[in-house]
């Protein structure tokens, strides 16, 4: 931990600065989204300056430049998450529009009436609900893995569900809601047994954990730029080639054609053939710069940092009376979601804000989460790189406090 | 230490969240209709009990956050005996003293419920407090399906 260099990463990220209701900014709310270093926002403001055209289009040196850009992009994406070939990096608005894309693309070719679906009891909405919309367009079925109280994937329930009927696998790499971290290798070894493509859903795991898609051998991974430190509305979706290939474009237009006439019109290779139209291209840049910075401090480091932190977090809730840790999973990413007894987490959530500490009250976009532990809400505090035990004590310093208000 | 939240969180606020008023499920009731804020899970439930054009009894149950827990206990304390005329002016002042912008609003108007006018100041609570409302002017239109405050 000594090593960490926390002082030149915090300075590096300059909201942290900001003063909220007249006291230092704790956000501790990065599972929402993440703050941006200046290698990001300085990156975005030099593509407009001076590398900004539509890219893929002109013979113009602008547009050439900004293609580059874009391209070289993908190509850091394609090396963060160890992707054999750049062709499989698919550049969508978020982890959303990867699922729906991967449902609606994928899934209506390969999956039909009867036909099986399995995810687990912990998933964020967004990959529940475009599951629940491919079943009710093609008469498919969704199932569900459950957890145990720990907020742990029950493995054997979970192995006992694929059957020939399944057609897909798709599940969270981590949880947004309990900071569970599941076992996808151990998923994805059941499932390719018996031939099944997994999804994973990496929203909450990539700023958290190194992932190499290809030891991990998964079919899909996607997830979204801002919560790794990059611009928001622009994420990733990687899939095998192979699948990719054998799969209809998801929308039409610009970019994803090789040849348009009013009879018939031919398709682009990948990954144009996902892109239709003019994509965020300041954005993509963007989310290549916050890979830089990323790999700069390194994925291992940053993941043992966190991991300190979160089990300081852990250690110091446990000794509030009346504090109930929500997800206890053995393996845990850096997300601590509490409640408190008597008191509802959105007036946690007002009254942590009023002493500058910004955290998630609410649902978590995970209703079945909620339903599980039987709590309407929770709060949630989730930890990044440029947090510190300091931020810790002040947000347990807040905690102790609202309880006494409260009475 | 949350001097600033003075406005918002008053000791009657307080009071309520911890020994809400009417807090029971009404088994002769003539009217009731569920509230639901999807943004925060809160969901309460809201009965009525008239006399003609006269709300006679109000009661309600669910969970909810400090403010709604503490808005919809008063609610049901102050719309006892109004008709539902008066009921729904009362909303409509409710409604223009947590969300408008007038400043000159009639507080003396609203009675106890002025606590509540702090919430102006926090948009993202202001849905909290007029949960309550929503639900009772759903109620009043005599609409048996739960509402939702998104
Ligand atoms: C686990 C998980 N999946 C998917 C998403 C959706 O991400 P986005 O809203 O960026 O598309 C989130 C965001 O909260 C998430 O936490």
């Amino acid at each position: 931990m000594t090593t960490f260099p926390i002082d030149k990463i915090r300075a590096d990220f300059p909201i942290l600065a900001e003063k909220i209701r007249n006291k230092p900014l704790v956000y501790l709310d990065n599972g929402a989204s993440c703050q941006k270093p200046n290698a990001v926002i300085d990156s975005i403001s030099h593509v407009y300056r001076h590398e900004y055209a539509n890219i893929h289009r002109g013979v113009h040196t602008l547009s050439v430049r900004a293609t580059d850009k874009f391209e070289a992009a993908r190509e850091k994406v394609r090396g963060f998450i160890n992707a054999a070939n750049a062709n499989e990096i698919i550049f969508v608005r978020g982890a959303t529009e990867a699922i729906n894309l991967i449902a609606q693309t994928y899934g209506k070719a390969n999956i039909k009436a009867g036909d099986e679906i399995v995810i687990t009891a912990m998933e964020h909405h967004s990959n529940i609900v475009p599951w629940q919309m491919l079943c009710e367009q093609t008469g498919a079925v969704l199932k569900v893995a459950p957890m145990n109280v720990k907020g742990e994937l029950i493995y054997d329930d979970f192995v006992a569900l694929l059957n020939n009927k399944t057609r897909l696998v798709a599940v969270t790499h981590m949880s947004n809601a309990l900071g569970t971290i599941n076992p996808v290798e151990r998923i994805i070894a059941a499932a390719h047994a018996r031939n099944i493509p997994v999804m994973l859903d990496g929203a909450q795991a990539i700023p958290h954990l190194a992932v190499d898609v290809q030891a991990l051998d998964c079919d899909f991974y996607v997830f979204s730029g801002h919560k790794l430190y990059g611009p928001s509305g622009i994420g990733v979706m990687y899939g095998k080639q192979t699948l990719l290939e054998a799969m209809p474009p998801y929308q039409g237009g610009g970019d994803m054609i090789k040849t348009v006439s009013f009879e018939k019109s031919t398709y682009a290779g990948l990954p144009h053939k996902f892109e239709a139209g003019t994509p965020s291209i300041a954005d993509v840049i963007g989310l290549g710069a916050a890979i830089d910075y990323i790999n700069e401090i390194g994925m291992a480091n940053i993941a043992s940092y966190e991991a300190e932190l979160l089990s300081y977090a852990t250690e110091q809730a446990k000794q509030i009376k009346g504090l109930r840790i929500i997800g206890e999973a053995q393996d845990k990413g850096a997300i601590l979601s509490f409640v408190l007894d008597k008191i509802h987490p959105h007036d946690i959530g007002t009254m942590l804000d009023s002493l500058g500490i910004a955290i998630r009250a609410g649902h978590h976009c995970a209703m079945p989460v909620m339903d599980f532990y039987g709590v309407p809400a929770t709060a949630r505090a989730s930890f990044a790189m440029y947090n510190t035990r300091q931020e810790i004590d002040v947000l347990m310093q807040g905690i102790t406090s609202l309880i006494e208000v409260f009475g | 230490m949350f001097e600033d939240l003075r406005e918002l969180y008053q000791e009657v606020i307080f009071d309520h969240n911890r020994n809400p008023r009417n807090f029971r499920v009404m088994d002769d009731a003539d009217r009731k209709v569920e509230g639901f804020n999807p943004l925060c899970g809160d969901r309460l439930t809201l009965y009525l009990k008239m006399d003609g054009e006269k709300i006679i009894d109000a009661s309600f149950q669910g969970s909810g956050c400090a403010i709604s827990t503490a808005s919809v206990s008063l609610m049901t304390e102050i719309v006892k005996g109004k008709t539902e005329t008066e009921a729904d002016a009362l909303f409509k002042t409710f409604h223009e003293m947590t969300t408008g912008k007038d400043e000159q609003i009639n507080l003396e108007a609203v009675g106890k419920l002025a606590v509540l006018a702090g919430v102006r100041e926090y948009p993202a609570r202001v849905k909290c407090a007029t949960l309550a409302w929503h639900t009772l002017d759903a109620a009043l239109k005599n609409q048996h399906e739960s509402i939702s405050t998104e």
